[in-house]
Parts: C-alpha cells; sequence; structure tokens
C-alpha cells in the first residue's frame, strides 16, 4: 500500500474516498472565496464604470442596468485619449531603448565573461536599490533647467535607465540559458558577430526578449513617482490622469471606474501572461 | 578550440568593455550625477522662494530635519508602514502560497485573480479603495459594517494609517504570494509524502518542511518589498496627501513636502541622504544573498 505513488491520494476505501472528496470540496470553496475576496475591489470598480453616477454611490448592487455613459463621458470630456498615448509612448519608448542598450550588454556578460562580470552585473542590480525619492531634488532641477519638465523625453529617459538593471539581469539570464554549441557552430560557418546576434541569438531567444519587454512595458505604466513629480499636463501618463480624480467635483465614481478599467485592463492581461517570467525578473534570480 | 580561446581573450576582454559601455556609462551616471548633487546640496543653504540666501550651510540642513518633530513624525510612520504591510504580506502571503498548491477545481484561475492587484497601477488602488471600498457612508465596507448592525468606520479620518496599511498591502500581498509559489514549485513532494507516511500532521509538514523551504524566499520578498515600501509615494499622495496632521506623511512624503512644496533644497536633499542610506542598508543584504545564488 505505502508503495503506491499518491499525488492523487489513492482512495483506500468508500470512507477515504469520501473524505478525500469533501477535502476537495472545502478546499474548492475556501481557494475560491479567497481569490473573490482578494479579487473583489478590482471586480467592483469594473462594474460600476458601468453604471450611472447616481447608481454608482447607491446601496452596493449587482443588478443594475449598465450603461456606457461614463465611458463616453471620460473620453470626452477629459481626453482620455491623449494620457493613453502619453502611456503608450512612455512605457514602448523606454522599453525600446532599454532593450537596445542592454541587449548588446547582456551578450557580452553571458558569452564573453571576464573576471568583473559577476561584479558589474551585482554593480547594476544596486543601481536600482537606491530610492528615487532620495534623488527626487537633482532631477527635478535638472529637468527644470533642460526643459525636460512635463515632456515625454524626459519621463522615456527616466524609466530606461530605472528598468535597464533589471532588463539586462533578465536578458543575461535568458542568454546564459542558451545551449553555447549553436553559436559556436555559427562561429564556424564563418559568422560575424553581428550575424550571430542578429540570425541566431536573437531569434532563438526572442521568446525571452519578448517577456523582458514586456515586463519593462509593465513596469513603466504603472510607475508613479516620477510621472506625478516629474508631469504635470502634456505629458501626464495614466497614473497622473488618475490622480486627477484624487480631487474631483461632484460625482464621479463611475467615471473614477471607467478611466481606471481602461487604464489597468492592457496591464492586467499582459501580467496574467507573463507571471513566470515576472518572478524571474522582479528576484533577479533568487527565486526559482 | 583551445588556443582560439586563449587567444581570444584579449580581443574579447576589448570586445566585452565596447558592449558593456553604453550600459554601464548610463547607469553610472545615472547613480553618481544626482547622488553627487543630492549630497552636495544637503550642504548647501538652497531655498528656491529665497535666491539671495545661498552658500555652504555645513551641517545645519541635517540638524534643522534632525531636530525637527515632522522627521520623527515621518521617520515613525514609515516605520509602521513598512513594518505592517511586510507582516501582514509575508504571513499571509505563505499560508496563501499553502493553499494555491493545493489541487482544488480552477486553483488556475483562483491562483490569477488573487495576484491580480499587483498589475494595478498604485493611483487606481489607492483611488478605488479611498472610494468605492472605504468611503463612510457609500462605500462597500460601510455597507457591510452596516448590514451586520456594526456603525460605519470611516477610514481615512479616524485610521488613516490603517487606511494606508490596508491599501498597500492589498498590491503587496499578491506579490508575495507570486515569489513563495514559484518556490513551492520546487518543495520536494517525496518528502511532503514520507512525512506524511510517519504519521506527520499538516501542521507539522508547515512549520518542519514547507517553512524551511520558503525560507530563502521568503528573506527575498522581505527585502524587495523593504525596498519599495521605504518609499511608499502615490498612495498617499492621491488620498490622505500625509493628512491628517502627520498621520500619513512618511519620508518619501515629508522629502516631497520639503522639495517641491517648501522649495527647500537644502533640506530635502538631506533627507533624501538619510533615505539612501536607509535604503541601502536593507539592499547589502540583498545583493549579497542574490550574489550567493549567482554562483551556484
Amino acid at each position: 500500500m505505502t508503495t503506491l505513488s499518491s499525488k492523487t491520494a489513492a482512495p483506500r476505501s468508500v470512507s477515504g474516498w469520501r473524505s478525500a472528496q469533501s477535502k476537495r470540496i472545502l478546499l474548492t470553496l475556501l481557494g475560491w472565496s479567497v481569490a473573490l475576496v482578494i479579487f473583489f475591489p478590482i471586480f467592483w470598480m469594473i462594474l460600476t464604470g458601468f453604471k450611472t453616477e447616481t447608481a454608482a454611490i447607491a446601496d452596493p448592487s449587482l443588478i443594475f442596468s449598465p450603461t456606457l455613459e461614463s465611458y463616453q463621458d471620460v473620453h470626452a470630456r477629459s481626453g482620455y485619449a491623449r494620457f493613453a498615448l502619453n502611456s503608450v509612448a512612455v512605457a514602448f519608448g523606454s522599453t525600446f531603448f532599454a532593450l537596445l542598450i542592454a541587449i548588446p550588454s547582456a551578450y557580452a556578460m553571458a558569452f564573453l565573461p571576464t573576471k568583473r562580470t559577476k561584479g558589474t552585473l551585482l554593480w547594476m542590480l544596486s543601481t536600482k536599490m537606491l530610492p528615487s525619492v532620495g534623488v527626487l531634488v537633482p532631477i527635478y532641477l535638472i529637468f527644470r533647467d533642460t526643459g525636460l519638465l512635463d515632456t515625454r523625453t524626459g519621463l522615456i529617459i527616466i524609466y530606461t535607465l530605472m528598468n535597464l538593471p533589471i532588463v539586462v539581469w533578465m536578458l543575461y539570464t535568458f542568454f546564459k540559458d542558451m545551449p553555447k554549441d549553436i553559436l559556436e557552430a555559427g562561429r564556424m560557418d564563418g559568422a560575424s558577430t553581428l550575424q550571430e546576434v542578429f540570425f541566431l541569438l536573437l531569434p532563438l531567444t526572442l521568446p525571452g526578449i519578448a517577456s523582458t519587454g514586456l515586463l519593462s512595458v509593465i513596469l513603466s505604466w504603472n510607475e508613479a513617482f516620477w510621472s506625478l513629480n516629474l508631469t504635470t499636463s502634456n505629458a501626464a501618463p495614466l497614473t497622473a490622469y488618475i490622480a486627477s480624480f484624487s480631487s474631483p467635483e461632484g460625482l464621479f465614481w463611475a467615471k473614477l471606474s471607467a478611466a481606471s478599467t481602461m487604464a489597468i485592463a492592457p496591464i492586467l492581461i499582459l501580467g496574467w501572461m507573463t507571471q513566470k517570467q515576472m518572478v524571474r525578473g522582479l528576484t533577479f534570480g533568487a527565486v526559482k | 578550440m583551445n588556443k582560439t580561446r586563449a587567444s581570444g581573450r584579449t580581443v574579447g576582454g576589448l570586445r566585452t568593455l565596447s558592449l558593456q559601455a553604453p550600459a554601464v556609462t548610463l547607469l553610472l551616471l545615472w547613480m553618481i550625477v544626482p547622488l553627487g548633487m543630492t549630497l552636495w546640496f544637503s550642504f548647501q543653504r538652497y531655498n528656491l522662494l529665497m535666491p539671495g540666501m545661498t552658500g555652504f550651510a555645513g551641517l545645519e540642513n541635517y540638524e534643522y530635519l534632525l531636530t525637527d518633530p515632522a522627521l520623527w513624525a515621518a521617520m515613525g510612520n514609515t516605520l509602521l508602514l513598512v513594518g505592517w504591510v511586510l507582516a501582514i504580506t509575508v504571513v499571509g502571503g505563505t499560508l496563501l502560497a499553502v493553499l494555491f498548491q493545493q489541487e482544488f477545481a480552477g486553483r488556475g484561475i483562483a491562483r490569477v485573480l488573487a495576484i491580480s492587484p499587483f498589475f494595478v497601477m498604485p493611483t487606481v488602488s489607492a483611488l478605488v479603495w479611498k472610494n468605492m471600498m472605504m468611503h463612510p457612508s457609500n462605500g462597500v465596507l460601510a455597507w457591510l459594517s452596516e448590514s451586520i448592525g456594526l456603525p460605519a468606520v470611516d477610514w481615512f479620518s479616524s485610521l488613516p494609517l490603517t487606511s494606508i496599511v490596508i491599501i498597500v498591502a492589498w498590491q503587496w500581498l499578491p506579490f508575495a504570494l507570486l515569489i513563495l509559489l514559484t518556490a513551492m514549485q520546487s518543495l520536494d513532494e517525496d518528502q511532503v509524502e514520507a512525512a506524511r507516511m510517519d504519521g506527520a500532521g499538516p501542521v507539522a509538514i508547515f512549520f518542519f518542511i514547507t517553512l524551511p523551504h520558503l525560507k530563502r524566499a521568503i528573506s527575498v520578498v522581505i527585502m524587495i518589498e523593504m525596498i519599495f515600501l521605504l518609499t511608499i509615494f502615490a498612495e498617499i499622495f492621491v488620498t490622505t496627501s500625509g493628512g491628517p496632521g502627520l498621520a500619513t506623511t512618511n519620508l518619501a512624503y515629508l522629502i516631497y513636502i520639503r522639495a517641491l512644496l517648501d522649495f527647500d533644497v537644502g533640506t530635502a536633499s538631506a533627507g533624501g541622504v538619510i533615505a539612501i542610506i536607509l535604503a541601502n542598508i536593507v539592499a547589502i543584504f540583498l545583493v549579497r544573498m542574490v550574489a550567493k545564488n549567482l554562483e551556484d
């Protein structure tokens, strides 16, 4: 009996089967209630976005006639599209530059390691631990004096630098996992470094590069320290736009919900897709 | 084969250098320039509202800051915020990781729902909680407590710091869960099974097998969270603006007030230096741990 590998807890008798079954039902109930409680604020926000403003502040109710009023309001009155465009430009712009700078660096670390590689990696990681607020004053003054305040360029620069260590680190771990023989074979066939990178390395590690890019997009999209402090209106991304709901006039819950739902939906879906890589990037490989 | 490797070393070194140069140079600038400026300003008399008053201030800014009761209130709040959020997310995250490791119907979807708050931008989570959840008369929590006959709580005026803790913990609990769930996957099932055969109950298995296995992942979660939680900003900015009084002003928010509301560059920089020192104390341990892992 004991030799039975029991991942499925092989039932020994009817009562054993019953108790296993009821344990499973209990776990299902518990697991789902916990998950639903945690998810509830998001669910409620999505729901409120489809209510009228008066229904939004009425007693909580699941039954109401859904309307797209708030979505239309948010688009028409506050110019949601402009902020969304800023978010897209800043998130993808910074990710593009971070990848551009990080790929050669990670390539060198993975395939041409020297004695200093490990030190460099750790030093890069440590720059990520500098608290933003510690350098708020100089960055603000530099931005003021160079006209970068409230510009997309300014935010792209900050986010590129902010995410660079994570991007280098993640790419490094993906490149290192790549079988070296393939690159060797390419070199034997007379491929130059550039050819090697473009025709062998990049296509083979594309999934890794894509998930690194996605993580960088997610982090930039949700960043709310620099966006709140360095932008006012022109370059304000969605994080800053949503913050403008903190001191509104009149009824605003349905509009806040509609705007929030649109702001988080793309990232929520990307997040669901990249959970695993997320762990790798956020813990610098310290948890596998 | 070996010969090409050996001769390629110096060329490789040069190539490594040129490939590394952009990333290293940029990060070096990104670190040194603002850091140097913060340090420099922290010893200067520099207020944007008083352009005439400039010059070397010695330790004046630090003295002013360290004798300011606001700093100690902010330090206390920072400590409470970090401490409570860590306690909730680490304990909760561990228990949830154990729960979501069990097999049950629809586990995959339940997991996805539970980690979702981590992907919500901080301004959205703060405002959704402040309004739809915690509003004293129309919020869901008020409705819940009234429907069981209890008076509604006016969260942000009677329990301001607790409210912030709840919001921040809601955002970071999924982070702890995500990391710990990943760590759980490498738990040796045979060992658990063997312990069960020897008559160990689920509690004993948790304390003597699961918890020791998660030790390393838990410390990573603690350190990463500490670095982020030390400088929580957006959640306070959109809900309480540090108030009422100084009740929810943490170190990051105090520096923001000094810098961008009072325009007192000198004092704000001194505060920045303190924040950097605090973060670095944590960072040293984290970097060491990662370095150790890199050797494996």
